[in-house]
């Protein structure tokens, strides 16, 4: 999150119309700053007020140190395979198969570890091998057989499911060895010693509160000097101190309960990363490209079946990271296991802004997304609301996320 | 009654920004067939849009007078209920559906239950064939079909409806020799038997043989409405009347100093991608640097395709020939291929094929060399803002910051970053296919600026336009395409727009 695309301004054709004169300044005019920075705003909007929502109806439960802990552990596969599918949704394709994927990849860890006594690493490594070559067999038929990715993941959904219940003789097997089961219930405390908080965990949070604010002040040194917009400067310090903030809490509430969960780490590397591979690599931009015109990118010289088959890897991929995570926290492999994973982490994608034809989306927007999911399930859980209930209302909040968005789209499209 | 079925009277339909028909007189006789001829852009098919409802009434000033009585289409089904029927260029046909569901789309038989009668639809459908000449089942699927005997489908659709006036655009673009005569005689027959015919065409070989007026339009006016019969209506008179633009439009000047050839083709043949004819057939060509080479040709030529499938196979089937860059043979089997050997190709349709509309000025102009930009995939950010600011500054391109969404500028902006995306694959032949289609006229000349830079700097241009004045004023050389054919090369010296329009409308007999 160094930065963020500059809104859209209005159809310029002479070069001394409004916007320019007002570039370097930043927008001051209070009604271009709200409507602009609604459409790349409104999901951190959507998020914040969530999350107080479900603070006052908890009575403060839902954001206890505790509670925090539980969401991170509970939901951070789902962000996971998020990652993975707001890429493969830029490039204007679906996964259906990634739950019989996470179930497969768990599966076979679980069979080399706990049945064949393997060590630990041996299980995830198998795991991530099986997941890779998943994307691969996906890979090859949406990129050269030239086959809907709709088509060819939901018969993966199927096949990996009935593969998973093969590999298990239809039963569960459990436990883990320890080692295996710190990947996701692990924490890293202790370190610096603490005083009845973990120390080594706001100093994690200071770190990486100091390099987002170095990140983003670089980035935007960088387009002063090469004349791009930039927010006006007292907007860009309320955004840096606001997310420091915000970092510093969590940190601080993580350290009052039980530390800094592994997978916290996994997960923000893996964010970074792919950040940046989608921002700064070929790669990335000529996912951009396919999914927002492809006989534009195929004329310009973009290989699209290779793009499209590394996009699926890449999916199998983080599918087995995603798979081991599971496996891990629920300490054995079910049949049944990832169960409409597919669903959660395409919803994600959506809520956090991707277009359901292509080429929009970002990797931080699927993780605000799938946040928004999360706190809304654990809140609704903490409250005791039915299970029925969580449902309807998970449906109609990923139901007006797109209605908001298109409408949004389509009031800038009258605009111009 | 008059023995007009059709008036159309000062017909005036003005777009944003531009007049597409002005002051538009038509008149067709009962019975006969009407050609009616121009160049691409005439405003022939916006006429026709006009007569079939397309456009509706209200929407354009002039009047429509049907056998003497006024009339105003709402709609398509207002001007089919009074017996006019378009067939489009492009087929609407339904490839999955049977030759009878196809006739009574829409128009359907229904028995007494209100359920489809088969029975009836079939037997109706197989009289219609019959009546255009065409001996297939009519439970067979359209997609089984070639295109000559789509076309013979759609005119029973048309006779299905009790046409009175049948509109058929371009009919014979897309037939070969043996199912455009067959056409042309069912054309005649339909005529004998009292239907009234207007017919689009580029052909006149075809017009001669088969109108019996012809009304030429040029630049959205009648220019006159030609008897065929009266033996002053030659295929040169009518070339005349569609030709003679206005040549005062301003073209910057620059001394053409060619050098060394750059780019040679030889024997280009590619193949329909669907259907079983050659859109290029044998085309040769060569292009030198500094030096800018125009290709005319009229719709279905095969213009586009040919560019289009010398830059990686873009288009086409079973393509044959030789493509040599600098003096080497080369091989472009893919776009990437085609760019690393120095050939650049800017589009016709920039939205589709040429922009990623929701991306901004950086990303777009960029994206056809990424790879210059990064080391081991990763991009260099701010060099490529240096690049895309370099291309805003050299090619003018008024967008508020490289960072704005190409979609929001205006259609000359969005050409010049086309321009500056293919210059920046630093090419050494750039092929511009229709470069000032659909942009203003301050545009246009900073578009033919830009060309002459860029000649003027060793490049080589090679220009595919459908405005004769616009490949007068630009180029050092013109080839002339005809049904997929070189049928000729004229230095500009020697070149009038009527001596391309006549090498343009060469028939396939005439060129062998």
């Amino acid at each position: 999150m160094t930065s963020t695309k500059p809104s859209t301004s209005p159809k310029v054709d002479a070069p001394d119309s409004g916007p320019v004169a007002t570039l370097h300044t930043g927008t001051s005019d209070p009604r271009t700053l709200i409507l602009g920075n609604l459409r790349q705003s409104g999901i951190y909007i959507a998020l914040v007020v969530i999350v107080a929502l479900f603070a006052v109806l908890t009575d403060g439960v839902s954001l206890s140190p505790g509670n925090l802990t539980n969401i991170v552990l509970q939901y951070s596969y789902i962000l996971v395979l998020a990652i993975g599918m707001v890429i493969v949704i830029i490039g204007g394709h679906i996964d259906l198969s990634v739950g019989s994927v996470v179930a497969l990849t768990g599966a076979v860890s679980a069979v080399l570890v706990i049945r064949e006594g393997m060590p630990w690493w041996v299980g995830i490594l198998a795991a991530l091998a099986v997941g890779v070559a998943v994307g691969a067999w996906h890979g090859l038929w949406v990129a050269y057989a030239g086959i809907p990715a709709f088509i060819v993941t939901l018969a993966g959904m199927l096949l990996f499911r009935g593969l998973t219940l093969r590999v298990l003789d239809n039963i569960s097997l459990s436990p883990f060895p320890a080692e295996y089961q710190r990947v996701a219930a692990g924490f890293l405390n202790g370190l610096l010693g603490g005083q009845g908080f973990d120390a080594f965990t706001l100093f994690i949070g200071v770190f990486a509160v100091v390099g987002y604010a170095a990140s983003v002040f670089r980035t935007r040194l960088a387009r002063v000097r090469h004349e791009q917009p930039v927010e006006s400067f007292p907007l860009f310090v309320l955004r840096v101190v606001v997310v420091g903030a915000v970092v510093m809490w969590f940190a601080w509430q993580l350290a009052h309960a039980r530390g800094l969960p592994i997978v916290l780490i996994v997960l923000a590397v893996l964010v970074l990363v792919y950040g940046l591979l989608t921002r700064r690599t070929v790669f990335g931009r000529q996912v951009y490209a396919i999914g927002g015109n492809l006989p534009a990118a195929t004329l310009s010289g973009v290989r699209v079946k290779t793009v499209n088959f590394w996009v699926f890897v890449n999916m199998g991929f983080l599918s087995a990271v995603a798979g081991v995570i599971y496996s891990s926290r629920s300490n054995g492999a079910q049949p049944a296991a990832g169960n409409m994973f597919e669903l959660d982490a395409i919803a994600a994608a959506f809520i956090g802004g991707a277009a359901v034809t292509g080429g929009v989306g970002t990797v931080v927007g699927a993780m605000v997304g799938g946040l928004i999911m999360a706190v809304m399930s654990n809140g609704m859980q903490l409250m005791g609301v039915d299970q029925s209930i969580q449902s309807v209302v998970k449906g109609l909040v990923l139901l007006a996320a797109v209605a908001f968005d298109i409408w949004n789209k389509r009031r800038a499209a009258g605009s111009r | 009654m008059s023995d007009h079925i059709l008036e159309m009277r000062n017909i005036t339909k003005t777009f944003p920004g531009v007049a597409a028909l002005q002051d538009v007189s038509l008149a067709v006789r009962r019975g006969e067939i009407h050609a009616i001829c121009g160049e691409n852009g005439a405003g022939k098919s916006t006429l026709m849009k006009v007569l079939s409802g397309v456009y509706p009434t209200g929407s354009y000033d002039g009047q429509i007078v049907l056998d003497g009585e006024p009339v105003e289409f709402r709609g398509i089904r207002d001007s089919e209920s009074h017996g006019i029927v378009i067939i489009h260029q492009e087929l609407a046909l339904v490839p999955y559906l049977s030759i009878a569901e196809n006739i009574f789309l829409g128009n359907e038989r229904r028995g007494r239950s209100g359920l489809i009668d088969w029975h009836r639809t079939n037997a109706e459908a197989a009289a219609l064939l019959r009546s255009v000449g065409l001996d297939e089942n009519p439970v067979t699927p359209v997609i089984q079909l070639g295109v000559g005997k789509q076309q013979l489908v759609e005119i029973a659709k048309a006779l299905s409806k009790k046409v009175r006036l049948l509109i058929l655009d371009e009919p014979t673009a897309a037939l070969n020799d043996v199912d455009s005569a067959h056409l042309l005689n069912l054309l005649r027959r339909l005529r004998d038997q009292g239907i009234t015919c207007i017919m689009i065409s580029h052909k006149l070989g075809e017009i001669t043989a088969v109108a019996d007026s012809t009304t030429v339009i040029r630049d959205g006016r009648t220019v006159e409405t030609l008897d065929m019969g009266d033996g002053t209506a030659t295929q040169d008179r009518i070339i005349r009347g569609m030709v003679g633009r206005d040549l005062a439009a301003f073209y910057p000047t620059r001394t053409s100093t060619p050098g060394a050839e750059v780019l040679r083709i030889e024997d280009w043949t590619v193949r329909h991608p669907t259907q079983d004819r050659l859109v290029v057939d044998r085309a040769s060509l060569t292009v030198r640097a500094g030096e800018v080479v125009g290709i005319a040709g009229l719709m279905g030529a095969g213009r586009t395709e040919l560019a289009m499938s010398v830059f990686g196979r873009a288009y086409g089937r079973d393509i044959s020939g030789r493509i040599f860059v600098n003096g080497l043979q080369v091989r472009t089997r893919t776009v990437a291929e085609a760019i690393a050997n120095g050939i650049a190709y800017a589009t016709e349709d920039r939205k589709h094929y040429g922009l990623n509309l929701i991306d901004d000025v950086r990303g777009n102009i960029s994206a056809a060399a990424l790879g210059k930009l990064a080391r081991n995939g990763w991009i260099d950010g701010n060099e490529e803002i240096k690049v895309a600011e370099r291309g805003r500054r050299d090619m003018n391109i008024k967008a508020p910051t490289v960072m704005s969404v190409v979609g929001k500028l205006s259609g000359g902006n969005q050409q010049k970053v086309v321009l500056a995306k293919w210059l920046f694959t630093d090419p050494d032949v750039l092929i511009l296919d229709e470069p000032t289609r659909g942009i203003d006229v301050g545009a246009k000349f900073e578009i033919y600026t830009i060309v002459n830079r860029l000649v003027a700097d060793g490049k080589a241009v090679v220009i595919i336009s459908s405005e004769l004045p616009e490949l007068l004023g630009m180029c050092d050389r013109i080839y002339t395409l005809a049904a997929g054919r070189i049928t000729g090369e004229l230095p500009v010296g020697e070149a009038t727009q009527e001596n391309l329009m006549e090498l343009m409308t060469k028939d396939r007999d005439l060129v062998r």
